[in-house]
């Protein structure tokens, strides 16, 4: 298959495919609250572009739709919502703890991009939809590389963000799976992620408030004792 | 009709709640509104067991048997668990000033867990699902105390991470569903009839993904650190609900989805739902040994129970699968029952830790009766309902040939059995401390303790025609052979 056969909007929305997985890496290369935060937003933003593109192509009135929640949601709401609820230095300039170091966890994340690939791939082969086979593995590395970003990080606004990024993840896939999915269950969706941002953050709030401290690692108190499996 | 109202009447609670001038009485708003939504629920549960399934609203809200159990369970065990927070709530919680905030929040989660089992679009339903952990979590931080805090935040954590996994898992669900030439909108029903037709692998992927996600709420093993946390720190009323339904409610949709697989001719999952349930009981049997917080302990418990009710829904027979929703409604029943029975021990001691607590029945006898009583039921003895259900499990899985799993989930349950009995051994017998004193029990909490304690008194020795009935319907919608 060469260039000239693939209409223009997949094309782009392959090109948005590689920008959502280079911002799934920059999240996990920055070490500031603020950097996580602007590639979540981006990251955000080339999933937008990318439901507007397929909506576009295929003439789907959903996925302009679920475009604009995101780009209501994630680009402007929960970025503001969280600047507002939450105390000014968190957002300060300054470096997260994590478990691995920087070239490490780049290395895990691309190595968790091409275990996505594989592990769907076969799946997706058979599919003649060329959307789905490059929106669900790339949609699956987002979620893994997310989930990988909340394990190594020890504070609590970096792990919010690493839960919303794997919510792009599902949804680039989703962009491709279930494009006509009825719209109120899009909607419903849409709500309940910036529900998780709302609750998450009050959350934070409170332990900055009460504990003092929003590293997720000084939070040992309640354990059973001394057991191999905890 | 009935249905429709019964799933809203928490969110009307929960407004009025919020109301101005109606906060000083959100107790008697909250206690009337859900004792009206179960009451409604039991009038659909009529209807039900006439015509197989209730419709509200053709393809939105409608319930099957399973559905329907569901739907009481969360109707009885929240009605019954905020007449608790009544008395509870006014002399066990520091955060006493802001009670309509409690209640408001406790309306909207009774409204997302009966909300889940009422939809028939599985996409909404991950939206309940979603709904139910949010307001979990603010219920569980409402003490606002350091480890109350904690407790939250691990939940938080570890259960919403869970959400875009399932989320792409339906989504692959839906992809699979449109792939098999299904037309018409996808709920339940129609997912089941297409399921012969639909990819196996792709049920599997979306089984497996969902499973993942909904698991960790369900608080099976290894994703159940946070469950003993948040159910210990939260107040006690949300513990009941907690532990109650609100883990088996995902199990439900994860039960449903086993349905939908057991339809399809080639994906099989049993097996591996016997594994993971086995897996869970055996940490969770073992983790009740060493347990030194009674809350903690009922804690374990449901994640012992939550493997129990997957192991037998994996043997994947109809008279396992009648196990498996017989023992989701007596473990519903009898683990709110534990929890009011825990609730008022800390009222009238003020200590979670077991080794704190000697002589209970000396010292308030009303709370040692229900802490003895409630432990034995939920460990599983004889005459109580939990043993019939987990006898039945057993039997059903060596009519099955699940010899193996059988003696080893036999061996698993001896072993809770007597970690927890020795565990209220301790509390409730023996000579109290010389200065220990027990403050009094409150009226409210002393009758959810005496409702609670009826069905579970009575179901062990007596189960009632119309309660079969469902049960058997229920057990129908789980696909075994």
């Amino acid at each position: 298959m060469n260039g000239a056969q693939i209409p223009l909007a997949e094309g782009l929305n392959a090109l948005m495919a590689g920008l959502i997985l280079i911002s799934a890496f920059g999240m996990v290369a920055t070490r500031q609250v603020q950097g996580v935060m602007r590639f979540f937003i981006l990251q955000s933003a080339f999933l937008a572009i990318s439901a507007f593109l397929i909506g576009y192509s295929r003439s789907s009135i959903h996925l302009w739709a679920l475009g604009a929640i995101t780009i209501a949601a994630k680009v402007i709401a929960i970025p503001w919502v969280l600047k507002r609820t939450l105390p000014g230095d968190l957002y300060e300039r300054r470096e997260i703890d994590q478990v691995l170091n920087i070239p490490a966890s780049l290395l895990l994340a691309l190595l968790l991009a091409i275990a996505a690939e594989f592990l769907v791939g076969p799946l997706v082969a058979a599919s003649t939809d060329p959307v789905v086979r490059v929106n669900l593995p790339i949609g699956l590395a987002g979620i893994l590389i997310g989930a990988y970003s909340l394990i190594a990080r020890r504070e609590a606004l970096p792990q919010l963000v690493g839960i919303l990024a794997m919510e792009n993840g599902a949804f680039f896939a989703g962009i491709a799976l279930a494009p006509d999915l009825p719209l109120i269950a899009e909607l419903a969706v849409a709500i309940d992620v910036v529900l998780i941002a709302v609750v998450i953050g009050v959350l934070t709030r409170d332990i900055k408030r009460v504990i003092g401290t929003t590293q997720a690692a000084g939070m040992t108190e309640l354990r059973e004792g001394p057991q191999p499996w905890h | 009709m009935a249905l429709i109202i019964a799933i809203f009447l928490p969110l009307i609670a929960a407004l009025l709640c919020w109301l101005k001038p109606l906060r000083g009485i959100a107790w008697g708003i909250t206690v009337f509104c859900l004792s009206l939504s179960f009451a409604l629920a039991v009038v659909t549960c009529h209807q039900v067991l006439i015509k197989g399934r209730a419709i509200g609203l053709a393809g939105w809200f409608e319930v099957d048997g399973l559905g329907v159990l569901m739907v009481l369970l969360v109707g009885f065990v929240c009605t019954l668990a905020a007449v608790f927070a009544g008395g509870y709530m006014r002399h066990g919680s520091q955060g006493a000033r802001r009670l309509w905030w409690f209640y408001c929040n406790y309306n909207l989660l009774v409204f997302a867990l009966i909300v889940v089992p009422a939809f028939a679009d599985p996409n909404l339903v991950w939206v309940g699902v979603e709904l139910i952990t949010l307001f979990a979590v603010l219920l569980v931080a409402f003490e606002s105390t350091p480890s109350a805090l904690e407790a939250a935040w691990k939940f938080s954590i570890l259960t919403i991470m869970g959400a875009p996994i399932s989320l792409l898992g339906f989504f692959v669900l839906y992809w699979a569903y449109r792939g098999s030439g299904g037309g018409t909108a996808e709920t339940w029903q129609s997912l089941h009839a297409m399921a012969p037709a639909m990819s196996p692998k792709l049920l599997k992927l979306s089984f497996l993904l969902v499973f993942v996600g909904f698991g960790a709420k369900a608080g099976l093993v290894p994703m159940h650190t946070w469950l003993p946390d948040a159910h210990s720190q939260a107040p006690t009323p949300v513990c009941a609900v907690l532990s109650g339904v609100k883990t088996s409610v995902p199990l439900y949709v994860v039960l449903r989805l086993l349905s939908v697989i057991l339809a399809s001719p080639e994906a099989r999952m049993g097996r591996w739902m016997v594994i993971i349930g086995l897996f869970s009981v055996g940490i969770a049997a073992f983790l009740l040994l060493q347990v030194r917080d009674y809350k903690r302990m009922f804690a374990y418990s449901t994640v012992e129970h939550m493997g129990i009710i997957l192991t037998a829904a994996g043997f994947a027979t109809h008279g396992s699968d009648y196990a498996a929703v017989a023992q989701m409604l007596n473990h519903s029943i009898t683990k709110s029952l534990c929890f009011y029975a825990a609730g008022i021990v800390l009222l009238a001691l003020g200590t979670r830790q077991i080794r704190d607590v000697h002589g209970l029945f000396r010292l308030s006898p009303f709370a040692g009766a229900a802490l003895l009583l409630s432990a034995l039921a939920i460990a599983g003895a004889p005459p109580f309902p939990i043993f019939l259900s987990e006898f039945s499990i057993l039997l059903a899985g060596l009519r099955s040939g699940h010899n193996t799993a059988v003696a080893i989930l036999a061996i698993l349950i001896v072993v809770a059995f007597v970690a927890i009995l020795l565990q209220v051994n301790s509390m409730v017998f023996g000579k109290p401390e010389l200065h220990s004193t027990a403050e009094a029990i409150p009226l409210s909490c002393r009758v959810a303790v005496l409702v609670a304690a009826l069905p579970v008194v009575v179901l062990g020795v007596f189960v009632p025609a119309p309660i079969h009935s469902l049960l058997q319907l229920a057990a129908q919608q789980l696909g075994g052979h």
